[in-house]
Parts: structure tokens; C-alpha cells; sequence
């Protein structure tokens, strides 16, 4: 039998590009990304979209509904008439500059908590995956964060300091911690039996380098995904938090504190809990939608590890 | 099968130890002093001195946490300053509105999700599929205080149907008691709806693709039974799990349920007791919804050795 | 019995969708007559599992559509009936084994109600006499003790014992048609060989008409009366068993055939070079019992293993699954620790070293792994898999980068292949990367564990002789470790058969082969499907 040299390779383009077309592809990402995209540009550009001081109480102008007029007494001394898009909350507020100055909280948090619990999260977990003795002290302190429901842990560390956006943060990255720990240790396990992995050891990869070179490739996407989805859950969980009264300081537009504002005197004003509502809804409803096409292009697998 | 679960049994034991000492820790670590918190703005430092001997925040730290843990195992949770009552009894009567709620919600999303879930992974790319897996996006989204008011706008405001708030105990009429939670259950229960249906959809369509399936359908099964006999029964301890971690998004709903719908329950209580920096009563509350949801995470496993003979034997 | 059980015409499926080609399987013809064990043989991607599904109507809907063609089933045509009529007849009149038998039988259902499903489904039986027909056909597959095995679950079973239920499922009805689908291959050699007998046993019994899949020769050899050869989704032969295995036509047969390793093993000169890997007395065990688990199962994976090998040998550990044989290969590349015992390389022990003492060491022992799909990281290329290894030893990148070439070309690749991800590579290919990857190491020992063994056998036979020519021209020790005694007796210069973790018997090739010893080696041998037939010889007219 005649020895051939066998190098036609058999199929596709190497895997980045490819991968990379699928994600533009995807509706889902294409969607979620467009509205994030949307309420991102709302946040960074705030002043200049026609919006007034989101603080400036307006006594003579309260509960306007929305597209009324109102007047506002501005630096200069003069009154101006303006149109409360959104309409006027109870201390007079404009409602439509402090839902567009609210959009920044709720990136800032959603985003901070995202990137700040992946980073712990990730560390930690490729930790326990792959040291048996820290594993079962770092796994039975996750359990133990796990068992307290994490509004629950996020309102007893706010309630513990002062209120502000960091403490905010903070109580809502801790919470989600164990669960990135958790699937990037369940990642780590199952990498760790691959033999590829142990043809490294054999080749004499020292353990750093295989974590790295082997091991961590394959939490990549599923961190983006699974940062995806605690940026949308940060998200809720600050609206949350702000609508109980317990969240950033009551100065600081947010989503959640408007609604929270607005709560007495809903049935008359619906409008405070309404407009605030939509954007909280269709920025959460983005985020989600863009982790979901993400993990389908990205990660199919990962639908299965808890 | 019950050395299994009498591992299990043992294994939440630190896991509660763990959550009591982060409890005790969160009073001790603030940056202020607890016993001027709760004593107030306005109290003299005699009276401080007085809240800090009755707390023992002059003892030692880990004698102290003795002394807590053995009064929170003997029921004594101490006396809210706040409320004026013994905590536990602050408990007692805010228990039963959480757990009507609850109960309900769970109730009303399980019977409606798996069934969602399964007919969409038997349609899969379908139609069904996508309007299922669209409504479960958009209830995972929704923050439950906005569908609370969106409901009661629609229900209470709009067509007058239902309360717009509070809760009327069973003992003052079963009626009465239902009508009051329509609202409230229906609110929280969308997020489980979504979550659990999603769950049922992705761990059936996993189940389907495995080889027995196949081995049924070589045998001339009928697809219905294939789906409920062969795919469900696999597909249900992930769907299980599910619904044992949705526990605790399910308390989370509550405390919020319970604001928007001013419900006198232990969410209600758990947000003013954070309001008003009533230390003895956020402890309490926390402790005990740790230890509720790592006892149903512990049924759950128990659900397990039901569902999984590989597990029992 | 008038007319055969099977007869397909001109059949093609096609296939949905992007893929290598167009049709899984284009204008087979073949039949099965009744009483009559027929045997499709191919290697993977040749399209005889395809047609197994098509008859059973199993095909997934929106990948695989038959195209043209007709299936008949007793003279009744299959492909114009619809889903209901079809599940009528399977189970009925015809019914199919699969390959694995943990996957194929639901893991929360009890067995005896698994094969009761059958008669669920198609009979008015009540659930006592359902019972009664389930021992029965439980006690005509010669499973042990049905009455207390029908309420087990199916992983209480061994793999021979689930196959059996599966078997009874299949022919509780009686069906006229049975097909099995590659159903021995995942089992042992020695189970495969009761499997084989029990089908020709219930075969002949009630004249049912087989379709057997497989792979491998030695079991057609054993059954077949008659032999269909398919390629790349066509038919290259048919005909009687003796015609095609003795007098293949067509070259594709006879290269199949001559890539079948003879049972009996080459006359081989005693190696005399130094020792290069010594173990004594090696132990390994699992599990441990505790207070929290006093009746923790103990499993002695390796007891008491004691064997050499010399530089220019080729030492086999021969096995079934559960033997120990590919723990001790990984004990001896400290893949895991031994429990006790020496392992002594070049007469440094390197049982208990600790890790960081023995990376240094580790390039003298390299490993080859069996499943080539898994063993290359997918994210890097071949090249960097390749330079990783000399590069941990302080090897400039450019000068690995030259080794890698050139390695790649004494496995018989393209040097400018370096720069491709593995997937872009064949199972073959990508294990004689894998070999590259452990030669540029310039190890002494190399260790392959069952390195053919998810190969087709024309590739398998290229690897061996890739394999051999490595040894020596590199002048290495190889620790061989594999489950075919045929591919044993191709590269073994001495094997060590092993059984429960405990070596049984040890000798040169020639010898153990000529006349095995021990009551284990026997069995093994008796059970070696076509134990009596050299393939390859037979094909080349000799």
C-alpha cells in the first residue's frame, strides 16, 4: 500500500472569523445590542437631549400629565415654558429628563456588577476547579452565600453602609458571585479530564500555563454569556432596590426610585410608574435577549451547566 | 439511597453555619456603632452604654456569637426596637400572608409552565416554540413591581374587577382571601413561568436527542407516550432543580410583591425593618428564609431518589 | 417461506443541508431472505447504519428524506406508509438492536417494563400475562435469574446483560426482520462472542431474518451467510461469505481485507537492548472507606504488576475493560499515583516523586491516547500543539518550529500543515499528529493507550506500520496497551494479558499465541471472533 502524504485538510476556515459572522448574524444580538446601543447613547448624551436638571423641584409645577405644559425658572431668573414629555412627578420634577438621567445608573450598575463578578468569579472558580484542598473550603463558603436569597443579601448590605452607587455595586455583585464560581468550576472539571489536558501534563506544561493555555479559553464565552446575564439581573436589581427606597441615595435619578416616587399617587398619575417602566423593561428585555443569542452562537452547551 | 441522604442531611449544617456567622458578622462590621444605631439619633451615651451591655457587644466576638446562636436555636431572636415586640412574635404574625402567596404562585407556575415547556420542545422551531420562548424571554425581563402596577392598572383601576391592595386572612373568609391574591400571584408567578417553562423546553429537547428515544420509537411507541413516559420523566431533575434555585427568586418577588401590593407579610416587614436599621429583625428574617430555601433545596434533592433509581441505589 | 424478508431497490437518501455530500446512500440494493444472517460491512461514513434507519423508518425528519427507491418488508412496501402504519409494524415485524446499550435503554425505567413496552404497545395482554411473556423471553436470552433482574434498572446491569434486554425487547414479538446495528461492538471480546451466539441461537429458532452491521471481519466471519460491502454510502460487492472473504473482486474489498491484522504474529528476534522501564510490584487502588461511608466500594484497579520493557521492544497489555491495563499505563506516566510500588525509568522511581521534581523527567515518557478527536486542544493549531512540549524544556520557538516540520514529515503529513486547526484533520491524521507531538520529545519510552482503537481498520493498519518504522528508527521502548489481540499480535514483540487488575500470563508473542496457559488467555482466545481466518492472507489468494 503506497504511502501517501495525507495533508488535504478536510474542512472550514479557521474558527474566530466564522464565529464572529454567526454573532452578526444572530437576531437576537443584533436586536439586544441595537437597544443597548440606543439607551447607552441616551445616557452618555443626556444633556443635550432636551432634558432640564433631573433634581430641580418645581413645586408650582407638580403631577403635570404628560405633554403638558409647564414654566420652570431657569439659572438666569427668566420663566420659560416647556413640555413635560413624560409629564411632572409630585415634587414637580420632569419626568422625562430624570427617566433619560436614570438610564446612567442603570448602566453604570448593570455593567460594574457584570465585569466585576466575572473577574472574581472567574478567578476563584479556576482556583477551586483546580486545587482539590481549596475546593472544598471555597465550595461550602459559595453554598453558604448561595443559601441567602440575593435581594435578600443585597438589602442587608446596603442596609449596613451609607448609601451610595458603590455601596449599591458592591451588594449586588456579592450575591452573584457563587454562581459564576460555580460554573467556572464545573467548566475546569470537566476540562481537566479532557485528554488534551493531560497530554499537556505529560509534555510538562507546569499548572499556571495549562490553566491558562488549556483551561481558561474555554470559560471565555461562556463568561460573556453568563456576564450578559448578571448585567440584565444587576439591572432588576437595582430598579429593586430604588423602588424599595433602599437603594442609591434618593437624589440620584434611577429608574426604580421615579416608580417608587410615584406609587401614591398612581392611580391618578400612572405616568411616573409607566415611562420609567418601559425603558427598565426594554433595557432588561435587550440585555437578556442579546445573552440568549450570544449563548447560541457562542456556547451552545452551556444551556445544560447550572 | 438513605446514606445519601443522610449526607445530605449532614451537608447543611456548615452551609447554615456559614450563613449565621455572615448574619452575626454584618451588626459587628458596620462602620458605625450598632448600639448607637439602634438606640437612635436621640439617645445619651448612658443609654448606649445600657443597649451595648444588653446586646454583650462588650464581649468578646466569638463569645458572643455562642451566646446569639444559642439564642436563635431556642427561638429567641431578640426584641425588635422598632416594632416593640419580640421579634419572634413580629414573625408569627406576618407569617401566614408570605406563605399563602408563595404557595399559590409555585403552584400556578408549575401547572402552567411545564406544559408550556414541553409543547414547545415538541414543536421545536416552531410557531409555539417561539411565542413560548418569546413570552418567557420578556417575563424573565419584566421587573415584577412594573407588571404588578401594569395588572393592577388593568384589573383593580381600569375594570374594577379585583382589590387593588392588601390581604384579608383565611380565617376571615376563603373568598376574600383568593380574591386578594389573584393579583399578587399572578405578578410573581410570570417570572417563574418563564424561568421554569424555559428550563422544561431546554431539558426535554436535550432528552429527545438521547438514545432511548430512539429505542421507543423503534419499538412503535406512540410520540405522546414518548414524550411523557420516556422524554419527561428523564427531563424532570433538571426541571426539578429549577424550581428549587427559582425558591429563591421567589422570595426575592415578595419582598417586592408584598411593597406594590401592600401585603402585610415578611417581605413587607423585612424592607421596613431596613428602613428603619432594625438590626435584631433583618437578622431574623434573613436566617429564617436561608433556612427555608436550603430546606426545599434538601426536599428537592429527596425529590431526586424519587425521580432517579441511579441516585438510590 | 416464500420470497425474502427484505428486499430494498435502488434506495438513496438524501441529505438536508450543508455536508460532505449530497446522499448518505445512493442506489443500494441488497436483500435478506428469511432464515438468512446477512452482514453489511464498511467503515464509518460508508452509510450502513443509514439504511438500517431508512427500513425502520427511523431517519431524522428534517436531516434525512429517502429520495427514490423502494423497501419492501414481506412484499409490503415501507416508504409510501404513513407514520401510524409504521409504528404498527416495528416491534412487530421488524425490530432493531443499537450499538450501546446504556444509552439505548431509559435509565429510570425498569427493564422487565422496558421490554414490556413492546407488548404494551402492540398486544391486549393484561399485565400478568405481560409479565409471564417477559420472563419467558428473559430466560430465552439466557439472562441470569429474570425473575429478581426484571425489576432492576439498567445501570445494575453489566453491558453483556443490557444487550440481551434489548435483544429480548426486540424479539419478544417474533418479528421477521430483525436488524442490529453494530450491537457487539462496545462490548468485551468475551461478551461479544455469547452475543453473537445467543443471535444465531434465537436467529435459527424461529427462522427470523437478520440484518447485522459491523465493522469488523472476524465477527462476519463468524455469522454471516451472506456479505454486503458498502463505501461512501454505495455498494462495492456482494455475495456468500466464503466468496467475498476468500475471493474479493473488487479492490476496495481486498484492501479492507488485507488491512486485517493476521492472528497470527510474525516471527519476531529476541530484543536485547538496555531496560528502560521496570515496574515492581505496582498497586492502584480507588476509593476509600470513612465514617461517613463505611461500605465505600474498594476497587483493586492494578494488584501486584510487575513487567519491562526494553529500548526496540514493543511490550503489549493485552485486556478486556476493567482489567487494570490502562491504569497501569497511566500510572507509569504519572498520570495518576500509584497506591505502591516501583516504576523505575532508566532506574530513577518515579512511583511517589513529586510533581515538580518529575516534570523534568517527563520527557522521557510519552503518551498516545485513544480518542484522537480529543486528545489536540481545538483553539491551537497542530503546530503549536506539536512545539509546546520542547518549548516547556527551554527549546527556542524557531528551532521547535523545525523539529515540528520535520517531524510532521517522518508521520507522513505536509511540514505546511503546521498552521491548521485540528478539525481540519481525519482521526488517522490527527493521531499521527498526535505521535509527532510525543517524538518531539525525544522520549525513550513511548506508551500508546489503545492509540487504533477508534480507527477504521484501513487507517488502523496505516498507524500500526507508521508506529512500528518509529520504534525503530527512534530505537524506542513502547508500552502497547489494547483489547485486540489481533492488532496485539501485528506489533507486540512479548504481550502481558491481564484480567481484574492482575497479570495472568506474560511471554513473547509467539509464544502466548502458539499455546496460552492460563484458563483466562484460553477464553480469550476462543472468544476472538474468526479466530481461525487470516483475512488478509485469504485475500491475497494464498
Amino acid at each position: 500500500m503506497a504511502d501517501v502524504i495525507l495533508d488535504i485538510p478536510i474542512a472550514a476556515p479557521a474558527k474566530p472569523a466564522a464565529t464572529f459572522r454567526n454573532l452578526v448574524h444572530n437576531p437576537g444580538v443584533v436586536f439586544g445590542a441595537t437597544v443597548i446601543l440606543i439607551v447607552l447613547l441616551m445616557a452618555l448624551l443626556a444633556p443635550w437631549l432636551g432634558t432640564i436638571d433631573p433634581t430641580a423641584i418645581n413645586p408650582i409645577a407638580r403631577n403635570k400629565v404628560p405633554g403638558a405644559e409647564f414654566s420652570l425658572r431657569t439659572d438666569t431668573g427668566e420663566r420659560i415654558k416647556m413640555i413635560a414629555l413624560f409629564g411632572t412627578d409630585g415634587l414637580g420634577r420632569d419626568v422625562y429628563s430624570r427617566v433619560v438621567y436614570g438610564a446612567r445608573i442603570s448602566l453604570l450598575v448593570g455593567v460594574s456588577v457584570a465585569l466585576i463578578s466575572v473577574a472574581c468569579g472567574l478567578f476563584i472558580g479556576l482556583l477551586a476547579g483546580f486545587f482539590r484542598i481549596l475546593d472544598a473550603i471555597i465550595m461550602r463558603i459559595m453554598d453558604g452565600l448561595m443559601a441567602i436569597p440575593a435581594i435578600l443579601l443585597a438589602i442587608a448590605m446596603v442596609s449596613l453602609f451609607r448609601s451610595s452607587v458603590l455601596t449599591v455595586i458592591i451588594a449586588i455583585t456579592v450575591p452573584q458571585i457563587p454562581g459564576v464560581v460555580r460554573l467556572v468550576r464545573s467548566i475546569v472539571l470537566s476540562v481537566r479530564e479532557e485528554p488534551y489536558v493531560e497530554a499537556a501534563v505529560t509534555l510538562g506544561t507546569s499548572t499556571p500555563k495549562l490553566l491558562w493555555r488549556h483551561v481558561f479559553p474555554n470559560t471565555i464565552a461562556p463568561m460573556i454569556v453568563q456576564g450578559t446575564f448578571i448585567c440584565a439581573a444587576a439591572i432588576l436589581v437595582e430598579a429593586i432596590l430604588s423602588f424599595l427606597g433602599i437603594g442609591v441615595p434618593p437624589e440620584v435619578p434611577t429608574w426604580g426610585n421615579i416608580m417608587a416616587e410615584g406609587r401614591q399617587v398612581f392611580s391618578l398619575f400612572p405616568h411616573n410608574i409607566i415611562y420609567p417602566g418601559v425603558f427598565l423593561a426594554m433595557t432588561i428585555l435587550a440585555v437578556n435577549v442579546l445573552g440568549d443569542g450570544m449563548r447560541d452562537t457562542l456556547d451552545p452547551k452551556m444551556a445544560k451547566r447550572v | 439511597m438513605y446514606g445519601y441522604l443522610f449526607r445530605r442531611l449532614l451537608g447543611t449544617i456548615p452551609v447554615m453555619l456559614v450563613v449565621a456567622i455572615f448574619i452575626f458578622l454584618m451588626l459587628r462590621l458596620t462602620p458605625s456603632d450598632p448600639a448607637a444605631i439602634i438606640a437612635g439619633d436621640n439617645a445619651t451615651t448612658e443609654q448606649v452604654a445600657k443597649i451595648r451591655g444588653q446586646l454583650g457587644l462588650d464581649r468578646p466576638m466569638v463569645e458572643q456569637f455562642f451566646i446569639w446562636s444559642g439564642k436563635v436555636l431556642s427561638g429567641d431572636f431578640g426584641e425588635s426596637f422598632f416594632f416593640k415586640k419580640t421579634v419572634a412574635s413580629l414573625i408569627g404574625e406576618r407569617i401566614e400572608p408570605t406563605l399563602s402567596l408563595a404557595l399559590i404562585t409555585m403552584l400556578l407556575a408549575v401547572l402552567v409552565a411545564v406544559p408550556l415547556g414541553v409543547l414547545a420542545a415538541h414543536r421545536h422551531g416552531s410557531w409555539i416554540d417561539r411565542i413560548v420562548m418569546g413570552f418567557s424571554v420578556l417575563g424573565f425581563s419584566m421587573p415584577s413591581f412594573v407588571i404588578g402596577y401594569l395588572l393592577i392598572y388593568l384589573f383593580a383601576v381600569w375594570l374594577g374587577w379585583l382589590p387593588v391592595q392588601g390581604y384579608q386572612r383565611i380565617s376571615e373568609g376563603l373568598g376574600g382571601w383568593l380574591r386578594g391574591l389573584v393579583l399578587p400571584s399572578l405578578t410573581l408567578s410570570i417570572i417563574f413561568v418563564a424561568l421554569i417553562a424555559r428550563m422544561t423546553r431546554t431539558s426535554m429537547l436535550e432528552v429527545l436527542s438521547e438514545d432511548y428515544i430512539r429505542t421507543a420509537r423503534a419499538k412503535g411507541q406512540s410520540e405522546r407516550k414518548v414524550l411523557f413516559r420516556h422524554a419527561l420523566r428523564n427531563a424532570a431533575v433538571p426541571i426539578v432543580t429549577v424550581i428549587g434555585l427559582g425558591v429563591a427568586l421567589l422570595i426575592g418577588g415578595v419582598v417586592v410583591t408584598e411593597s406594590v401590593f401592600t401585603i402585610p407579610g415578611l417581605g413587607r416587614l423585612t424592607v421596613d425593618a431596613v428602613l428603619a436599621r432594625d438590626y435584631p429583625t433583618i437578622q431574623a428574617v434573613i436566617l429564617l428564609f436561608s433556612f427555608v430555601y436550603v430546606m426545599i433545596n434538601l426536599a428537592v434533592d429527596m425529590i431526586y431518589t424519587l425521580l432517579d433509581p441511579r441516585i438510590r441505589y | 417461506m416464500a420470497g425474502p424478508v427484505l428486499e430494498i431497490a435502488n434506495l438513496s437518501v438524501a441529505i438536508r443541508g450543508s455536508g460532505d455530500r449530497p446522499h448518505a446512500v445512493r442506489g443500494i440494493n441488497m436483500t435478506v431472505g428469511a432464515n438468512e444472517i446477512v452482514c453489511v460491512v464498511g467503515e464509518s461514513g460508508s452509510g450502513k447504519s443509514v439504511t438500517a434507519h431508512a427500513v425502520m423508518g427511523l431517519l431524522p425528519k428534517n436531516a434525512m428524506q429517502v429520495e427514490t427507491g423502494s423497501i419492501r418488508l414481506q412484499g409490503e412496501e415501507l416508504t409510501t406508509k404513513s407514520d401510524a402504519e409504521l409504528r404498527a409494524i416495528r416491534g412487530t415485524r421488524m425490530a432493531m438492536v443499537f450499538q450501546e446499550p446504556m444509552t439505548a435503554l431509559n435509565p429510570v425505567e425498569r427493564v422487565g417494563d422496558q421490554i414490556g413496552e413492546v407488548l404494551e404497545v402492540h398486544t391486549d395482554l393484561d399485565p400478568t400475562e405481560r409479565r409471564k411473556r417477559v420472563l419467558e423471553i428473559m430466560r430465552a436470552v439466557h439472562l441470569p435469574d429474570p425473575e429478581q433482574m426484571i425489576d432492576a434498572y439498567p445501570h445494575q446491569l453489566s453491558g453483556g446483560q443490557r444487550q440481551r434486554i434489548m435483544i429480548a425487547a426486540a424479539l419478544v414479538l417474533d418479528p421477521a426482520l430483525l436488524i442490529a446495528d453494530e450491537p457487539t461492538t462496545a462490548l468485551d471480546v468475551t461478551t461479544q462472542a455469547q452475543i453473537l451466539k445467543l443471535v444465531r441461537e434465537l436467529q435459527g429458532r424461529k427462522k427470523t431474518g437478520v440484518l447485522f452491521i459491523t465493522h469488523d471481519f472476524g465477527v462476519v466471519s463468524e455469522i454471516a451467510e451472506r456479505v454486503v460491502v458498502m463505501r461512501l454510502g454505495s455498494i462495492v460487492e456482494q455475495g456468500s461469505c466464503e466468496e467475498v472473504l476468500r475471493n474479493p473482486r473488487e479492490d476496495y474489498t481486498k484492501m479492507l481485507l488485507a488491512a486485517v491484522p493476521s492472528m497470527t504474529p510474525p516471527m519476531r528476534s529476541p530484543v536485547s537492548g538496555a531496560v528502560v522501564l521496570q515496574t515492581e510490584k505496582l498497586f492502584k487502588t480507588y476509593g476509600r472507606r470513612s465514617l461517613f461511608q463505611p461500605k465505600a466500594r474498594i476497587v483493586n484497579a492494578v494488584s501486584d504488576v510487575s513487567l519491562t520493557v526494553r529500548r526496540g521492544e514493543t511490550l503489549g497489555i493485552v485486556g478486556e475493560s476493567g482489567s487494570g491495563k490502562s491504569t497501569v499505563a497511566r500510572c507509569v506516566a504519572r498520570l495518576v499515583e500509584p497506591t505502591s510500588g516501583a516504576v523505575r525509568i532508566d532506574n530513577v522511581d518515579i512511583a511517589s516523586i513529586r510533581e515538580a521534581k518529575f516534570r523534568s523527567m517527563r520527557r522521557r515518557v510519552q503518551f498516545v491516547f485513544q480518542d484522537p478527536y480529543r486528545s489536540l486542544n481545538p483553539r491551537r493549531t497542530v503546530g503549536e500543539a506539536i512545539i509546546e512540549g520542547p518549548m516547556n524544556f527551554g527549546l527556542g520557538r524557531k528551532e521547535a518550529l523545525q523539529r515540528a516540520r520535520d517531524l510532521m514529515a517522518v508521520v507522513q503529513l505536509s511540514p505546511d500543515a503546521l498552521d491548521r486547526y485540528p478539525h481540519q484533520f481525519s482521526g488517522g491524521q490527527r493521531q499521527r499528529i498526535c505521535i509527532a507531538r510525543a517524538l518531539a520529545m525525544e522520549p525513550e519510552l513511548l506508551i500508546g493507550d489503545e492509540p487504533v482503537s477508534a480507527l477504521d481498520v484501513s487507517v488502523q493498519d496505516q498507524v500500526l506500520k507508521l508506529l512500528d518504522e518509529v520504534r525503530r528508527k527512534f530505537d524506542l521502548a513502547v508500552l502497547f496497551i489494547t483489547h485486540d489481540l489481533r492488532v496485539a499480535a501485528q506489533v507486540c514483540d512479548r504481550i502481558a494479558v491481564m484480567q481484574r487488575g492482575v497479570i495472568v500470563e506474560q511471554g513473547t508473542t509467539t509464544e502466548v499465541f502458539a499455546a496460552p496457559r492460563h484458563e483466562y488467555t484460553k477464553a480469550l482466545f476462543e472468544a476472538a471472533p474468526g479466530r481461525h481466518r487470516d483475512f488478509a492472507r485469504k485475500a491475497a489468494g494464498r
